[in-house]
């Protein structure tokens, strides 16, 4: 047993910085609110280059936690994209928001959970992390006490969110019934022997583990609660809920289906195969009926979901690769997207898809990277979303899945309509009388046009993201 | 660009434009006309590895070059857009922004004529949706915004279409998985998961959106009358060829076999679409949408060319899309110029314009001639190969279709004698002539370029020759 605490530092480093973060808040009030964003981010990006140390190294904690490139990958990621969010949230959490302290701090610490989502190669480890995650999500999502909208969609994501955990539990528990063990390895090495006796068990078993991850990625039929979350939560918890937390599962998912459960790969391809299906035609179809934004976005997501999904239904390697290809670019350009909407927000506090009108003339920053944004997610050329779902899809036609690959392009045509309406009211609509120029905070302007350019290298230039990536998935299958 | 500094704009985009035409000039004046027989028809190669098949397990080359088909769309191309720029100097709207569009328009379409991968073409014919999209649904006008979203909607559902076939196409090609045309047209595609003859479907749905052909025609006529002037020459000149030239390039180059299956559909297809497109225009009302559907029959024949399978016939095709380009891209100019001028493009209300306007009447009379197909004007010439061509092997959608061109006559000579010889009326007395010299330089460069492919083919014939001869050696 190899109990080595070192390999932690960066989730203790992460731990110290949301105490001083917290800290700060109360002890110096002296110290301007404002500085809280960036010291946290900062904080994040060191963390996220101090895991660079690991790159590499393929070690475990008592082989419940495995420090390997994959690990190391989504330490740097999840730690990057709390920076974005963190930075992105601090107008909002000063002028609309109390605490700005706990705020970042929950960030912070549910970045850990995140990061022990894509580590865990145990049931328990895994659960612990996902619930360290959920629950931040929780306090985040009903952050903003005065607003009903927000604490009625912290009540709904509680108690689905609760309810998904309570199922994922009791399908971890099966899983345990049958083979004997909460490690990866050693549930691998138990079906393989093949004991059929429990295969009805082992059935139920992935049945709701598939629902209860299908309920925090938000796959049909599991999507209910997401509009209302998206809706009801400050902006850039939004942002925060269709990144990390959609992230986070793929990286569970991956870890447990391709360490633990890529055996009985026949038992449970289908299942995520008809669930992608559904999350494509339904998120797609019904995002065309959408006039809010971030309700917009939501249904946009489930799609996506259901392109990522098609990723594990043939699970192998390459599909593997080629999903957190997808899902990195995915992030980047919803990233890039919802700071141009937090941006807006910020300025004109409207968040109609109407309200976009004139964007050009007022904002011409925030309106070329919200077209650029809108068309990555598209899947159009030249920008992240055409390559990485072109890649993703041919890896999962590699796997005989002709069908999703075709759902998948119909309701990426789809879905060029209704973010085209967005693209509409931003670029052909013109501002209304008295409507002037916006001057745009600098912070966002520097993270959307970092942003914008990582969605342009990954569309342009894919290469050798793609090899790190790829080196990072080899130690799923081990 | 300051904002004050909004005409420097036009300047640029000239400046640049015209730069661009003179390089393809000195591409076609270096363009060895005695390739395609021997060796590799494609020149001016440039190559690049893009996507990497050490890890994706497939290549995707940034592989471009030109053969003698190729360098007669771009020379067309590059022409018309010093056109769509010139006729483009009255734009007061957020100019700046509609020049850089145009440009931008300007390097997809370059770039889809001179992709030799299957993916970087698809690249191309994407990106010149976003740039069409904007310049309908901003600078257009009437119901701009809907035919905007109708010609996107189209297009996309036919490239989706599109690209389930290259991909299909790139990975059953045997022994290495690739999406080199060059490489694809010399291997063997088989044991695909769909029949090749379900691929050659998809895929020409997607060029027939484009071309169009009939019953897929009907984004065209919306786009085309609520587009601004220029959007309008460079959507007739060259996008509609997108759809022509993919059919050569990609549809009868990689499925030869199919093609001949196919071509006495295509044959049929592009007989309606002729007859049926020169109907409808004759009783339009509205000048630019009678342009708009006399393409549509004009496009038949490029179709009914190409599904002739003939070197004579594809020659003739293919010469058929470059007149066609410079005939109805004249006629847009001079529909803009009248529309300028009096703000109403209904035949009913315009009379007896060749009074006020004599100029503008001569050189439109001269297009509707040369769309007419008189000879010595460019459009006989291409019409003539078509039918010699095709005569033989689809005796029967060739009689037909010539029959549009004694359509085509009526609908062309009606229109410009109710428009300029109709007795003069007084609402139109004061009506100026084109005066603007970028209106007049377009309309004599074109005019003079008509009269010069109608007197000398040979003069891009030479140059398509080593391009269709190979299209017709894989056949």
């Amino acid at each position: 047993m190899n109990f080595d605490y070192t390999l932690f530092i960066p989730e203790f480093m992460l731990g110290g910085l949301a105490a001083l973060v917290v800290a700060l808040d109360l002890f110096m009030p002296q110290l301007r609110k404002s500085w809280l964003p960036y010291v946290a981010a900062t904080g994040l990006a060191i963390t996220a280059g101090v895991s660079l140390a690991w790159v590499n190294k393929q070690t475990n904690f008592a082989g419940i936690v495995s420090i390997d490139n994959y690990t190391t990958y989504f330490r740097v990621f999840f730690m990057l994209i709390a920076a974005v969010v963190c930075l992105a949230s601090g107008r909002l959490v000063e002028d609309q928001l109390r605490h700005p302290g706990e705020y970042f701090g929950i960030i912070i610490l549910s970045t850990i959970g995140a990061i022990g989502m894509a580590a865990a190669r145990e049931l328990m480890t895994a659960y612990l992390s996902l619930e360290l995650l959920s629950f931040s999500l929780y306090i985040l999502v009903s952050f903003a006490k005065f607003d009903a909208r927000s604490n009625e969609a912290g009540l709904k994501y509680l108690l689905l969110g609760a309810f998904s955990s309570a199922m994922f539990l009791y399908g971890l528990s099966l899983i345990y019934g049958v083979t004997g063990s909460t490690y990866y390895g050693d549930i691998a090495s138990a079906l393989s022997r093949g004991t059929h006796d429990f295969s009805f068990a082992l059935l139920m078993a992935l049945v709701l583990i598939i629902a209860g991850l299908g309920f925090k990625v938000a796959a049909v039929p599991f999507h209910m609660w997401t509009p209302d979350a998206y809706e009801g939560a400050p902006i850039a918890i939004t942002a925060y809920l269709s990144t990390t937390s959609k992230a986070a599962g793929f990286a569970l998912l991956l870890r447990l289906f391709g360490g633990a459960f890529q055996v009985v790969h026949d038992d449970w391809s289908w299942m995520i195969a008809g669930v992608a299906a559904a999350s494509m035609i339904l998120g797609n179809l019904v995002a065309l009926q959408q006039h809010n934004i971030k309700r917009l976005m939501a249904y946009s997501s489930i799609g996506q979901i259901g392109y990522l999904l098609m990723g594990v239904a043939g699970l192998s390697h390459n599909t593997a690769s080629a999903l957190v290809l997808h899902l990195t670019g995915y992030m980047v350009t919803n990233l890039a997207l919802f700071v141009v909407i937090i941006a807006w927000y910020n300025l004109t506090g409207k968040e109609e898809i109407v309200d976009f009108r004139g964007m050009r003339e007022r904002a011409p920053l925030l309106a070329g990277a919200l077209a650029g944004a809108l068309f990555s997610l598209a899947g159009l050329p030249l920008f992240a979303g055409f390559v990485t779902k072109f890649i993703l899809f041919q890896a999962a036609t590699d796997q005989g899945y002709y069908w999703l690959a075709g759902i998948g392009v119909v309701t990426s045509v789809i879905s060029l309509y209704y973010y085209l309406q967005v693209m509409r009211e931003a670029f052909v609509s013109q501002p209304a009388e008295g409507e002037r120029k916006l001057q745009v905070p600098y912070v966002m302007q520097g993270l959307t046009v970092a942003l914008m350019a990582g969605v342009f290298y990954v569309g342009l230039y894919p290469a050798n993201l793609f090899s790190v990536i790829d080196n990072a998935t080899r130690f799923l299958f081990v | 660009m300051p904002r004050e500094n909004d005409g420097h704009a036009k300047w640029l985009a000239l400046i640049a434009t015209v730069a661009v035409f003179a390089t393809s000039c000195v591409l076609v004046i270096n363009f060895d006309r005695g390739a395609g027989v021997s060796s590799s028809p494609f020149q001016f190669v440039s190559q690049a590895t893009w996507i990497d098949a050490g890890i994706a397990g497939f290549d995707v080359q940034f592989h471009m070059g030109v053969d003698g088909l190729g360098i007669t769309m771009v020379i067309l191309t590059t022409f018309l857009f010093v056109v769509a720029t010139l006729v483009s100097f009255s734009v007061k709207l957020r100019t700046k922004e509609y020049f850089t569009w145009i440009l931008i328009l300007e390097t997809a379409v370059l770039g889809v004529f001179s992709s030799l991968d299957l993916i970087m073409f698809f690249l191309f014919w994407e990106l010149e949706l976003l740039p069409m999209y904007l310049l309908i649904s901003v600078w257009g006008t009437g119901r701009k915004e809907y035919s905007a979203m109708k010609f996107l909607l189209y297009t996309v559902a036919g490239s989706a279409f599109m690209l389930v076939g290259f991909l299909v196409l790139g990975f059953s090609a045997g022994p290495v998985r690739t999406f080199d045309m060059v490489t694809l047209s010399q291997s063997s595609i088989g044991g695909s998961i769909l029949p090749l003859w379900v691929i050659f479907g998809f895929i020409f749905v997607a060029f027939a959106v484009k071309l169009p052909v009939f019953p897929l025609h009907t984004w065209l006529p919306d786009a085309h009358t609520d587009a601004p002037t220029a959007v309008s020459v460079i959507l007739a000149g060259v996008l509609l060829k997108m759809g022509g030239y993919g059919m050569l390039r990609i549809l009868i180059t990689l499925m030869p076999r199919e093609a001949h299956r196919y071509a006495v559909w295509l044959a049929s297809l592009a007989a309606v679409s002729v007859i049926y497109g020169a109907l409808l225009t004759l009783r339009q009302k509205d000048l630019k949408r009678l342009v708009a559907y006399s393409s549509v029959s004009h496009m038949g024949f490029v179709l009914l060319g190409i599904a002739a399978l003939g070197q004579v016939s594809m020659n003739g095709a293919a010469l058929q899309m470059f007149t066609h380009g410079l005939i109805t891209g004249l006629l847009f100019v001079m529909v803009g110029v009248i529309y300028e001028r009096a703000h109403t493009r209904n035949i009913d209300e315009l009379s007896g314009l060749a009074h006020t306007m004599p100029l503008t009447a001569t050189v439109m009379t001269l297009a509707g001639f040369a769309a007419l197909g008189l000879p010595m004007l460019a459009g006989f010439v291409a019409e003539l190969l078509v039918f010699l061509g095709s005569f033989d092997t689809y005796t029967v959608p060739t009689i037909v279709s010539v029959f549009g061109i004694l359509l085509g006559a009526g609908y062309i000579l009606w229109t410009i004698q109710r428009i300029f010889f109709g007795p003069p009326t007084v609402r139109w007395a004061h009506l100026p002539d084109a005066n603007a010299w970028w209106e007049r330089v377009p309309m004599a460069a074109m005019t003079l370029a008509i009269i010069a492919v109608g007197v000398r083919p040979s003069l891009v014939t030479s140059v398509l020759d080593g391009g269709i001869i190979n299209i017709v050696k894989a056949l």
